[in-house]
Parts: C-alpha cells; structure tokens; sequence
C-alpha cells in the first residue's frame, strides 16, 4: 500500500510522537531561554558597564552565529572536547536555549526599558532598595509586556527545532524524512509535517494570546 | 495654624547642590522645617523646586550639601539606612507614578508588605483605612488606568501616608491635573495641613498656597530669593524679582 | 607553517573561502528575489483585487508556517515526485526566495497600511496621478517604515543560508562539515565558520544602519533593537 494516503495513514503515529520530542526540544529551549534571558535582560539595563557590555557581546555572538553551526559547533566540538558526553536531544534544548536567551534577554530589556521612569521612582519614594523594585515593580510590568514578543519567540523556536534534525534528533522533520526516504512519499510527508508545524504554532500562540488576555491590565491600553 | 514648634527642626537641608552637566540646578539651597509646619515652594519652571525635592529624598543624589532628619545626617551610600530615610519622607510626584500593575488597593499596600514587611492581612486594613481617609474606599479593587487624574493622586497619597512619614515632599501635585479635579486633591492636602502633617510642596496655585502655608519660599535659578509669611512674600516682597514673580502669577488665575 | 595555525591558513581558509562565495552566492540573489517578491505579495495584500489579496494572504500563511527546513525539502526531495528536479543551488534560492518574500511582505504591509488616507488624497489633490502617487508619495514613506523589518530580514537570511548544506548545496557551512569531519577539527572548523559569519551579519548589519541613517527623516524614527 505505498500510495501517498497509504504511507501516511500508517505513518501518522510514528510522526505524531515526533511532535512530542519536538514540542520538550521547543519548550525545554524556551524555559531555558528564559532563565537565562532574565538575568542577562536585568543585567543590561541596570547592571555596571563592563557587565553590560559583557552580555551585548554574548547577545551578538548568539544571534549572529547560523543554528545549524552553533549545532555543529557545540555537539561535534565543544562538548566532546570539555568530555562532556550529552546527548543530540540535550544539546539540542541547550544551543536552541542559548540563542532563546540571546532574543528574549532583547525583548525583556525593551520591555523593561519602555516602564516610564517614575515607576522605579516611586518605588525608591516609598523605601523599596533597587532589588525590590525590579522585583515587585518592574518585572512584573515587564512580563506582562514581553508575552507578544513571548509568542513570536515560540513561533521561531518552533520553526528552528526542525533543525536539530541534522544531529539526528527524532523529533518532527526526522521522523518524516526517515518514513519518506524509506517509502519515496516524499512530497506528501514534508506537507503534513509543514501542516503540523503550523497546527502547533497556531495552538501556541492561541495559548499565549489566552495568557496575553489573562494578565493584561484592565483599562490599559 | 502655626502650630507650637520644638525647638529641632524635623527635617534640615545644608547647602544642597546639585548640577546636570555644566549646568548648575541647585547653587547651595539651606531649608529647615519643624514638625507640623507647612512651606510652599514658588518660582518660575527652572528653578529647581523639583529637583531640591526629589534631592531631599534622593531619587536625585545632590553634588553636595546635608540632609538631616530630626538630627540625624543622611548617608546615601548607605544603602539600608537610605532606604529607612525614605519610608519616613513620603514623596507625591506631579504625574502620580502609581505602579501600573496593581489596583489602587496594591498601590498602598505593597510598601507595608514589602517595605515594612508587614503580614498581609495587617496591611490590607491598613491600606483601605488610608483609601477610606482619601475618600477612596469604593475605588480600591480599581487599577490606576481605570482612575481619573485627581484620584490616582490622592491613591499615591495614601500610598505615603501608609508608610507614616514623618515629612511629605509634594511636587506639583496638582498641575498634571484637569482644573475640575484640583480641588479633591487640595481638600486631601488641606485636611491632611489639619491634622499636622508636616509638608514642603511646591506648586503654582497661589492661592491655595497662601491659604495652606506657614511660609512661602521663593526659588530662582537655584536659590532660594525669599522667604516669609505669605502676605509678606505675595503682597508685599522686598525683592523686586518675587514681585514681578507674584504679580504675574497672580495675574494668571493663581487663585484656586 | 605547521600545526594549528598552519591547518587553517592552509587547509581550512581556502575551502572555507570557496564556500563564502557559495554562500554568497545564495545570499545575494535570494535577498533581491526575495524581497521583490515581499512587495509583491504586500502590496497585493494591501491594494489588490479580492482574490488577489486572498491568494498574497495565503502564500504568506504557508511559507512563514512551515519552517525553512521542510521548504527546502519539499523544493529539493519532494518537487521530483512531480517530475521537477532542480538542483541543490536552485532549490535553495527558490526555497530562500519564497520564504523572505513572505516574511519581507508583513514588513511592507504594515509600511503600507501605516500610510495615512490623508497623503493619498493630499497627492490626488494636488493632480497627480495613481502611478506618480505611489511612486511619489506612498513609496517613499514605505520603504523607510519598511526598512528595519526587510533589513532583520536579510540578517536572517545571511544565517539561514547555512540550511543549504541540508539540501546537499556545500556551502560555507558544508565546506565547513566536509573538513570538519576528515580532520575531526570540530571545534577549531565551527569556530573559524561562525566568526565568518558573525563578521558576515555584522557588517550587513552596519550597512543597514548607514542607509536607515542615510533615508532617516524626522518624524520616520523607530529603535533599532
């Protein structure tokens, strides 16, 4: 039964469990990004300059450098030359979170940096040290400013999790050319495996929309 | 209302000088202020009134100068005691500053929680009595952008007045505000005078201020010019700058 | 030259440079197609007849939903089901071209819509025509909103040209793998590739900035992440 429907009908299970690896690797990098992205945000806008600098030349380095090389970079070089033995899927969370953190320390610190200046006054005004009031004031405001960014970061990721793939990664674009290059249905597996990475990040940023409206601020623009 | 002073001043400035680049904002400004008394700060945009109070709390660091509370001279690097200074001098800002994320409730309540470490449920009481005193007791679960302008700024005064400062800083509170909403923050302000609240605010509504104040001090390029009862610094000043200052002020509609 | 340094001025730079002019050899014409391609689709989306905008809108859905990666191999492995075979080279600029080109249009539909009615009916009543009012008055606006967006954009498409060693196009990044893989220099190989291409994304990005500068004109400000 090697008709195109055929291939797919019996693949669909063996591609559907592809999804999960795909959406641990996405949202494995996300949270990865950050708990990385936070600290590097927070020390941007209010950290001493040599710190600062620090961190924009990390940001520079993690998204100017292609994926697929950062890939290669870590899990062919890097890793094995410091003897550390982890494998293509933990490698996978770790590359993608590090260039996570690069963008959404980017969208933190716009975030942060677009909170009118008299909210850390104020918050200075009524006794608060400086750790409280980024704590209880600023992030807080942040957050909630950051989630489009949050969900645009998702779509990426997403889109980017494919590429894992080429350390043989067995998540959503491995599996369908694993059954494509056995059953030669190659068209018809790369559009349903296309037609679920949309599906997913349809229902991701359905999610994040819902949150978007969840937290939003009543009365506020 | 010249209430009986001690004889320390709760609140002393020594020479306060502060300069942003080249330019020189605050050229040594001496001020003291005894418990229960109220001084208006005038003069024209540019002199500094802002500035010399945001430096009496150091949201601004001054270049140089004293700051002293009953007796006690402040020590700004001195992270911890800088941040026990500040709960005891409540600052009002002229565009309000509440923090935009929490109801008007939250606004009073996060400095006893976080600040004061106060529980919870302590400071929740606490909070609403100071809304209640504001006359905002049905608004509390309201957030700032939901507020009109005169009501957020009688939230960020109760937001002071929940720390129990021994000083309030007003800077302008009423200027960002619609002429129609001055007059709920002034009564807050008034009644505030009445029940002894020491304050040194500065504004241009002259006739609130001549109501209100024990003194009225005029500043200029970073100087205080005058300083005196108000009948003596608005209808009859020696110096021919707070004249021209008055008269055109009171010209304007500084009735109010 | 021996050792370290006398592999990678002898082995490593002479094969990483070959791939560079692959690589740009991708970049160049697929940043051009592309974004031909993206005020194409945006301004269909924008002034287009009905089944015109439907068909930009659903172009843009499919090509910024699917990730590059599956493009590519849709393009390179599924297009000879159908009797088209294209070669790695063109699969990867068809592939390049028709993604930016989705992503540019967003860009250059916002850049449209945020042009206010009033400079359309301002130009008509000054007598121009519909062609010298786009050319005169909607584009220029445009292209300077649009220019941040579609300069992200090539930034991108610098690094995502490294997919094209996927589909078998050895480019810098292949080059890379190729010697990476016989000599098991990883580290050394990967380091070398990413600073070309850190020094590749940097100096385009400095280009952009020179030009936003050049086109900057009050009032068309925005904040360059």
């Amino acid at each position: 039964m090697n008709t195109p429907l055929g291939v797919l009908q019996q693949s669909l299970p063996y591609l559907l469990q592809g999804v999960w690896v795909t959406l641990v690797v996405v949202l494995g990098s996300l949270s990865l990004g950050l708990l990385v992205g936070l600290p590097l945000a927070v020390g941007q806008v209010y950290g001493p300059k040599p710190l600062k600098r620090l961190i924009g030349i990390y940001v520079w380095f993690f998204r100017g450098i292609p994926l697929l090389v950062l890939l290669f970079l870590f899990y062919f070089g890097l890793f094995p030359f410091l003897h550390l033995d982890l494998s293509a899927f933990v490698v996978a969370i770790i590359v993608l979170g590090s260039i996570s953190s690069a963008y959404q320390s980017q969208i933190l610190r716009g975030a942060i940096l677009s909170i009118p200046e008299g909210q850390m006054k104020a918050a200075r005004a009524i006794g608060m040290s400086d750790v409280q009031a980024i704590r209880h004031i600023i992030l807080p405001q942040a957050f909630r400013l950051a989630v489009p960014g949050w969900s645009n970061e998702y779509s990426v990721l997403l889109k980017d999790s494919a590429v894992t793939y080429a350390l043989g990664v067995a998540e959503l674009m491995a599996r369908a050319h694993h059954v494509a290059s056995r059953t030669y249905q190659h068209l018809v597996l790369y559009l349903c495996a296309g037609f679920i990475f949309m599906i997913l990040t349809f229902l991701g940023t359905r999610a994040l929309d819902a949150l978007h409206r969840r937290v939003k601020l009543r009365g506020y623009s | 209302m010249a209430k009986a002073s001690p004889s320390e001043p709760v609140l002393t400035l020594d020479g306060i000088r502060k300069s942003f680049g080249s330019k020189e904002i605050l050229c040594g400004v001496d001020l003291s202020i005894h418990r229960g008394q109220i001084k208006v700060l005038i003069g024209p945009s540019g002199a500094g009134k802002s500035t010399l109070l945001q430096c009496i709390n150091f949201l601004v660091v001054p270049d140089g100068g004293r700051i002293s509370l009953e007796g006690q001279p402040v020590d700004p690097s001195d992270r911890k005691a800088l941040c026990r200074y500040r709960q005891q001098v409540g600052m009002i800002f002229q565009d309000f500053n509440l923090f935009d994320h929490l109801t008007a409730l939250g606004n009073v309540e996060i400095g006893l929680v976080r600040v004061k470490k106060m529980k919870r449920s302590m400071a929740r009481e606490r909070a609403l009595a100071e809304l209640e005193r504001v006359g905002l007791a049905r608004h509390a679960h309201q957030y700032p952008a939901e507020l009109s302008g005169g009501q957020k700024q009688r939230v960020s005064i109760a937001r002071a007045l929940a720390l129990d400062p021994k000083v309030m800083l007003l800077d302008e509170p009423t200027s960002a505000l619609d002429p129609e909403l001055i007059g709920e923050v002034h009564a807050v302000i008034r009644e505030l005078g009445a029940a002894g609240m020491t304050m040194i605010m500065a504004t241009h509504q002259i006739g609130f201020a001549r109501a209100l104040a024990q003194e009225i001090i005029f500043m200029e390029n970073g100087v205080i010019i005058e300083q005196g009862p108000p009948d003596q610094i608005l209808d009859d000043a020696q110096c021919q700058r707070t004249r021209e200052f008055c008269a055109k002020i009171t010209e304007l509609g500084g009735h109010g | 030259m021996t050792g370290e340094a006398g592999f990678i001025f002898n082995e490593l730079m002479p094969s990483l440079l070959r791939g560079l002019w692959m690589s740009l050899g991708l970049i160049v014409p697929s940043a051009v197609l592309g974004f031909f391609l993206g005020v194409l689709a945006g301004s269909c989306r924008v002034y287009g007849v009905r089944a015109l905008r439907w068909s930009a809108h659903v172009y843009v859905a499919l090509f910024r939903g699917f990730p590059l990666l599956v493009q590519l191999y849709i393009w390179y492995f599924g297009l000879p089901r159908l009797g088209v075979y294209l070669s790695p080279y063109m699969a990867s600029v068809l592939g390049f071209s028709l993604c930016s080109g989705a992503y540019h249009s967003e860009y250059i539909r916002g850049a449209l819509l945020s042009i206010k009615k009033g400079q359309v009916q301002a130009a008509q009543a000054i007598g121009m025509t519909r062609l010298q009012t786009i050319l005169h008055v909607i584009l220029p606006q445009a292209v300077r909103r649009a220019l941040p967006g579609c300069g992200n954009e090539i930034i991108y498409l610098i690094k995502y040209s490294s997919l094209a060693y996927m589909v078998t196009c050895i480019e810098l990044t292949g080059e890379g793998k190729i010697i990476a893989s016989a000599t098991f220099k990883y580290t050394e190989v990967f380091t070398v590739v990413g600073i070309i291409y850190l020094a590749l994304v940097s100096v385009a990005s400095w280009g952009l900035g020179k030009l936003e500068d050049r086109l900057a004109l009050p009032g068309f400000q925005y904040h360059r992440a």
